[in-house]
């Protein structure tokens, strides 16, 4: 066993921390922020030409062929300084399923755009109404000579705003879980883009009779498998970039600690917020813990859902301790939107409640838990 | 030992159910059902209803309004009030400076100010947090000094809910700098916010919208007969006043009618087979929400019916911090019902119900309420001392 870094993945993230770090101060995130995207094309290009977009592409797809740890990486460090750019949404998961499921034709014609900052993907699969697991999809895909037409509504799709390409799950007629790419702008694609609660974007998107083609060629049959390999695989993006948010919530708040002043003295001379601070660390040792154990199957080629489970758990149970611990302690100015920890705060939020929430978590992991004796890792 | 009210207990808590469902606005009081913005319009509106019939102030003493009720009555009035979603009456004005004038002012300012206050023609705001001066109150350093029949007011205020809905604000301010203790050199002052020199800014919280600000005070000058009761003494009148605050932050009743919505929401939520409300994980967590909003309340209902005229209780400090902590509960739960419809936020025209974008910003807003009117670390230390003797 061996939970280090290689020198090379110490040295990717301190890249990817300085690019941020340059690219982002308090103010200007917060007018990107503002942006009708919420993100910055300028940041996006800096990514791509670090080859941090194609990082787990192959090579023969333009990509660097990196694994799921190089991936953990490069989103704790996002998740710390709170970089709004759509990684895991328009890259890794859609990016991710082409190159699961996609023909060698697809793959080469998509996802080196992908990696180069040229095109953006979106995974849009969750429909009204559904929850994670949400296996039962309800658009409909229809033949239509060498293609298909696709109907039906999908909802929330993850910056599915600013997509040139979404990857939809639909019913095939031959039954089963279809994968299809769709062109954001082809006829008979409706989209509503919002902003989310948590400051980023999404949209609802309807679908009527839209042209589509089928991932995988014409042979593919059901998707479902790769379906969940990429869910299990977008949970372990989001714990990375959530145990960053901790972290820099954490640092906040211990430097806020240190700083701020209430009858005559600095809050760090309150024991009753120190030994929170200790507990906020010891909920974010876990979560790491949690996070590396869930990135080191995947990296060990396992892609087990009670695994994706017992982490997310962890880390969206921590998450919650950590963001609710962070306001408090801060005060009124932890509610602000001025004031950065309010942002890790929301961020958690949301995390906490994507790709399967504690009540959702602890229900698949309660269903086998008669099935074995010693929980063993 | 008893549980069950008197029967005249019994029709007065029907009488004011009857009124408050027929006399309010539905409109209103579905807003505040299902948590949607009140307008300022929809807070005057319903506040002088109540007003008008004598019910907006019965804390107050009888010449000014007020109702010589028991507690009992008192608590009946405000749970029946919470229960049918009514918005409470103005607390700046019901319970917080009204009571002090009441108390502490003098006749004129009795006369000036109560009626007017009572019937919310105006709309007042607390001006006391400052941005070195949160929990430490007492370490404020807003200036006023005498000129002539006037102070000249300098300094800022922060965290002033709706200053920009407000006509007057109340404000502590030091009048003594050379007190030998903090507290001893404060004073509570009144002034119009429209007064030369007053200048209000948006502070915008993680929900995204506007509802406290900071305020700046240049040269402001206050009318000296717009101080309250005696120069120097502002921290005896803060004490009572917050005091007030605090056990009117527990919203035990407000809390069960969003248990009740959760329901139904969770009722609608497909989850697996069944629904959410069916799933016994889900349920679980409800019931024990629930019952911990049971103790909460038997814990207030053993505040009021013991209660002696006038002296504090400590436990009030049990309802601010558990009544917070359950009302956090509660909108964390409607986040939890939500799921995936939570995320967007004014998304109109999207599949998301409406009541479920709201879930977010709401949840995260509430974060608030653990925090103002003394927060919980606050109220610990205040058991550890004044209950505990720690
Ligand atoms: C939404 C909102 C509305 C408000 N409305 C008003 C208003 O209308 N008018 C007004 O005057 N004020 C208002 N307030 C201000 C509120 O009363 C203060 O935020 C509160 O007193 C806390 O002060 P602070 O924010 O400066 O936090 P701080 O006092 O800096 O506290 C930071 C953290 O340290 C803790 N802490 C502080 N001292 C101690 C100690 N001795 N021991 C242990 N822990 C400690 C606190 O509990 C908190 O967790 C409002 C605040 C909010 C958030």
């Amino acid at each position: 066993m061996d939970f280090e870094l290689t020198e090379e993945q110490v040295l990717l993230g301190a890249t990817v921390r300085d690019l941020l770090a340059r690219a982002y101060d308090q103010e200007s995130r917060l007018k990107t922020l503002e942006t009708e995207s919420g993100w910055s094309r300028e940041v996006w290009s800096q990514l791509a030409e670090l080859g941090v977009l194609g990082l787990s592409f192959d090579e023969e797809d333009g990509g660097a062929g990196a694994g799921p740890v190089e991936t953990m990486v490069v989103l704790e460090e996002l998740g710390r300084r709170q970089a709004p750019e759509p990684l895991l949404d328009a890259v890794l998961l859609p990016g991710g399923l082409v190159r699961a499921v996609g023909t060698a034709e697809q793959r080469q014609r998509i996802l080196p755009e992908v990696a180069g900052g040229a095109r953006l993907l979106a995974f849009a699969h969750d429909e009204p109404g559904s929850r994670w697991p949400d296996t039962e999809v309800a658009v409909t895909a229809v033949a239509d000579g060498s293609g298909f037409r696709l109907s039906g509504v999908k909802n929330p799709v993850a910056h599915g705003d600013c997509a040139d390409e979404l990857v939809v799950s639909a019913v095939l007629p031959t039954g089963g879980t279809g994968l299809f790419l769709v062109a954001a702008t082809a006829e008979g694609v409706r989209r509503t883009p919002y902003r989310t609660y948590d400051e980023r974007r999404g949209a609802q998107i309807d679908f009527e009779s839209a042209p589509a083609e089928l991932l995988g060629g014409p042979e593919a049959g059901d998707a479902s498998g790769a379906i969940a390999a990429a869910i299990v695989a977008a949970q372990a993006s989001l714990n990375a970039e959530a145990v960053g948010a901790m972290t820099e919530a954490l640092r906040l708040t211990s430097e806020y600690l240190k700083t701020r002043k209430q009858f005559g003295v600095t809050l760090s001379k309150f024991q009753a917020l120190t030994h929170r601070a200790a507990d906020m660390y010891v909920s974010l040792e876990l979560a790491r813990s949690m996070s590396y154990y869930a990135t080191a199957a995947l990296a060990d080629g396992v892609t087990d859902p009670m695994i994706a489970s017992r982490a997310k758990l962890q880390v969206d149970r921590s998450g919650r301790h950590i963001g609710q611990e962070a306001v408090q302690m801060h005060g009124g100015i932890g509610i602000t939107t001025e004031y950065p920890v309010s942002h890790y705060v929301a961020r958690l939020t949301a995390i906490g409640r994507t790709f399967g929430s504690d009540l959702e978590h602890l229900r698949l992991l309660a269903d086998r838990v008669a099935g074995y004796g010693l929980a063993e890792l | 030992m008893k549980l069950a009210l008197s029967p005249e207990e019994v029709a007065f808590r029907d009488d004011l159910n009857r009124f408050y469902r027929t006399e309010i606005p539905q409109e209103i009081r579905d807003k505040v059902q299902y948590g949607l913005d009140l307008t300022r319009d929809d807070v005057v509106t319903s506040h002088k209803i109540l007003n008008d019939a004598g019910l907006a102030v019965p804390r107050w003493p009888v010449e000014w309004g007020g109702k010589n009720w028991t507690p009992m009555q008192l608590h009946l009035w405000e749970d029946e009030l919470q229960l049918a979603s009514v918005p409470d009456p103005l607390t700046f004005n019901a319970n917080m400076i009204g009571p002090v004038i009441a108390q502490f002012g003098s006749p004129e300012l009795k006369q000036r100010f109560l009626p007017a206050t009572a019937a919310l023609d105006i709309w007042w705001c607390q001006g006391f947090s400052e941005p070195d001066a949160g929990s430490d109150l007492a370490s404020l350093r807003t200036t006023a000094v005498r000129d002539g029949d006037s102070y000249i007011v300098n300094g800022q205020k922060i965290w002033t809910t709706m200053a920009q809905w407000a006509d007057w604000i109340f404000c502590l301010v030091r009048t003594d700098p050379n007190a030998p203790k903090r507290q001893a050199g404060i004073s509570l002052v009144l002034f119009d916010v429209k007064t030369p020199g007053v200048t209000i800014r948006p502070i915008k919280l993680i929900d995204g919208r506007h509802e406290v600000n900071e305020v700046f005070f240049e040269n402001v000058r206050v009318p000296a007969d717009q101080l309250v009761g005696e120069e120097n003494q502002g921290w005896t009148y803060a004490k009572f006043l917050l005091g007030n605050e605090r056990t009117g932050i527990t919203a035990v009743g407000r809390t069960k009618v969003r248990l009740a919505v959760a329901k139904e929401y969770a009722a609608q939520a497909k989850s697996g087979k069944s629904t959410l409300l069916d799933d016994p994980r889900f349920a679980a967590r409800l019931a024990g929400i629930e019952n911990e909003l049971l103790a909460l309340e038997l814990t207030l209902l053993r505040v009021v019916a013991n209660s002696s005229e006038g002296r504090p209780n400590p436990a009030s400090s049990v309802l601010k911090m558990r009544g917070s902590e359950l009302q956090q509960a509660a909108t964390e739960l409607l986040l939890d019902i939500a799921g995936p419809d939570a995320l967007p936020v004014g998304g109109a025209e999207t599949a998301s119900p409406d009541w479920a974008q709201r879930t977010g910003p709401s949840y995260l807003n509430f974060r608030k309420t653990t925090i103002y009117g003394g927060s919980s670390e606050v109220q610990r230390t205040i058991i550890a001392s004044t209950i505990l003797g720690l």
